[in-house]
């Protein structure tokens, strides 16, 4: 039987919040061919139990490779113990998060399959049998509606945009072991710098608060971070490029062309002139509020929600009614 | 040390990009091209490494019509030494475009290939991993810097939440993101010398696209926003509608 294979991810030991969009994706591609959903994960022994809760977005089976050195993320390892799995069966698709390491991984993988691959879908249809990927172009500017010959189709998805979905299942989980010999791999992770301390990172949050060079320096984010304080934990900062080329915040904060490209379900553009490279990376937010001190600045033109006026007097009021909403 | 550079020519960011009438392809008459973004970092980080080691070759090669010869001049004029177009059109099949990459690559034997982290086109982040895949050299992707230590390279390489520092054996693939530092822009002097500087041509082993594009469409217009109003005072408006309207607070 054709099968759907939902590459999932972890976070030392913990699963990944993005998995359970994967598995949902794979379970209706799976229902469209009739065939069945395998999770597959990662990492150190006992990971396959993190995964079996995946069962309940309608995942069959989950194949945990298990290897004391696959603990953590390495290209060679990961691509290698993957195209071993994607080629243990006869699978219809193989799918991807969109994250750095699915990005990193997927399209070795393919290489290593002799397949081609859709990358950063944004849906996924299957008609007659065939699987139809939806995917952005031109940094959104166009969407491409593509389809992929050879077998397995192998897909990233982009976070966000798939929602999951119960649909419970009783997974089975199946451990194996792999064949893995680190003494030849030739990339070795020196050390991980966590950047701003305990929050999301903002390709994953669901929420971003942006900021853009009306705000004048890097000493007038407290507002920022009190409205994201108050917005919860899975709310994440952004950043134009001109406040990261100032130097006023990460690169890795930047959103657009040249930064990342989000789709949250929430995204706040606070003193941010709307430029196309910027909209580029968050057009495809669900829900768009901009605050701006300009009525014609161009980001006017893709919020669903607008506040005309200075970002110092409406964002503390924002942060206030937010608190008092949720408190 | 050899680097060769894979630049893509694609069109100017600000571009505003129309469907052909036959709806499988891209309007192209009157667009403007560039060097895609984050090759040009490359480029940069290219002859970065070569001013800080004082010795070594550098290449950029580029998959293409004959426009691309452009790009790969605006390279030459950036300080790269030669240039090589493989004659032939890219597709969206990241695979068949490393393939015919890394035909010429192999003849080459660099030490290092620096491709940007993805095309400003089609948006795929495929080529370089697949072409280290192609080529058996390890690849590291997304790196904002890179340094040279005896054989292996130092890299920071994005990912979410934070930096990771990656050593990697040489020859090797590398992705880059945007770094610290801007593409330098060539001088007139540069502009000069560029037009010296070889630049060879040779056909593309060439391979069907196996990514089959149906259609372009445009996407759909974002709903009329709406603006709240002016000031604080709209704050409280603000919020009722992501509450009821958006459901999203
Ligand atoms: C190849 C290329 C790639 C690029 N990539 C990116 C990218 O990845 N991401 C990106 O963001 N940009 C990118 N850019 C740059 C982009 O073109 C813009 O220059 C940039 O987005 C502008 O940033 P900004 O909106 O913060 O600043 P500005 O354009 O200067 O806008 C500031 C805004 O703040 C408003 N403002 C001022 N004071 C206040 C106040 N007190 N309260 C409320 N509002 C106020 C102003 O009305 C204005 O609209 C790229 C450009 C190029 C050429
Ligand atoms: N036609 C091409 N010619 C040369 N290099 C290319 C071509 N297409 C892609 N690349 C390289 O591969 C990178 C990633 O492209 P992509 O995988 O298409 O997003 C680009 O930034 C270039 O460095």
């Amino acid at each position: 039987m054709a099968k759907v294979l939902a590459v999932v991810e972890q976070r030392d030991g913990t699963l990944k919040r993005v998995s359970e969009e994967v598995v949902s994706a794979a379970r209706k591609v799976a229902d469209g061919i009739g065939g069945e959903v395998d999770a597959l994960i990662i990492g150190a022994a006992g990971i396959g139990d993190a995964a079996k809760s995946l069962g309940t977005f309608g995942a069959d089976r989950v194949i945990a490779v298990e290897a004391e050195a696959l603990s953590s993320y390495n290209p060679e390892g990961y691509a290698e113990a993957l195209a071993e799995r994607a080629k243990a069966e006869d699978y219809f698709a193989v799918l991807f998060a969109a994250t750095a390491s699915g990005r990193d991984l997927a399209p070795r993988v393919a290489a290593k399959l002799d397949v081609p691959m859709a990358s950063e879908a944004t849906e996924l249809e299957v008609e007659d049998g065939e699987l139809l990927i939806t995917r952005p172009v031109y940094t959104g500017k166009l969407f491409a509606e593509v389809t992929l010959e050879g077998s397995p189709r192998v897909v990233t998805l982009r976070q966000n945009v798939f929602r999951p979905e119960e649909n419970p299942r009783q997974a089975t989980v199946e451990t194996v072991s792999a064949d893995v010999d680190p003494t030849a791999w030739k990339v070795r992770v020196r050390e991980v710098r966590a950047g701003s301390g305990e929050t999301l990172d903002v390709a994953e949050a669901p929420v971003v608060v942006s900021g853009g060079r009306g705000l004048r320096g890097p000493e007038n984010w407290g507002l920022l971070e009190d409205l994201a304080g108050a917005l919860g934990s899975r709310c994440a900062l952004g950043a134009s490029r001109a406040v990261v080329d100032a130097g006023w915040r990460p690169h890795g904060e930047q959103v657009g062309q040249t930064g990342k490209t989000v789709s949250p379900q929430l995204y706040f553009a606070v003193a941010i002139s709307g430029a196309i490279q910027h909209l580029a990376g968050m057009r495809t937010a669900s829900t768009i509020v901009a605050i701006n001190k300009d009525a014609d600045a161009p980001i006017f033109k893709v919020a669903d929600y607008g506040i005309v006026g200075d970002a110092f007097e409406v964002v503390p009021r924002l942060t206030e009614e937010i608190r008092k909403l949720k408190g | 040390m050899k680097t060769a550079i894979c630049i893509k020519r694609v069109p100017d960011t600000e571009a505003r990009i129309r469907v052909a009438g036959d709806g499988t392809s891209v309007d192209e008459s009157g667009l403007k091209f560039v060097v895609s973004p984050y090759d040009e970092f490359a480029v940069e980080a290219a002859l970065r490494l070569k001013d800080a080691t004082g010795e070594g070759e550098t290449v950029s090669i580029s998959l293409g019509g004959s426009g691309a010869g452009e790009q790969l001049r605006a390279t030459l004029a950036m300080g790269v030494d030669r240039a090589i177009r493989l004659d032939g059109e890219g597709s969206m099949d990241g695979l068949a475009v490393a393939r015919a990459l890394a035909a010429e690559l192999k003849e080459l034997g660099p030490d290092l290939v620096l491709c940007g982290m993805k095309a400003a086109d089609d948006d795929q982040q495929q080529v370089g991993p697949m072409l280290a895949e192609l080529l058996g050299m390890p690849c590291v992707t997304v790196v904002s810097s890179i340094e040279k230590e005896g054989d292996t390279l130092v890299c920071h390489r994005e990912v979410e939440g934070g930096t990771e520092v990656v050593e990697v054996d040489l020859p090797a693939v590398v992705t880059v993101t945007k770094g610290e530092h801007e593409p330098r822009y060539p001088s007139l002097k540069g502009i000069m010398a560029a037009k010296k500087k070889p630049l060879e041509e040779k056909p593309a082993e060439g391979a069907e696209s196996r990514v089959k594009v149906r259609r372009y469409s445009e996407p759909p217009p974002r709903p009329e926003g709406k603006v709240v109003g002016e000031g604080a005072e709209a704050v409280p408006e603000l919020v009722r509608l992501l509450r009821e309207e958006a459901k999203v607070l």
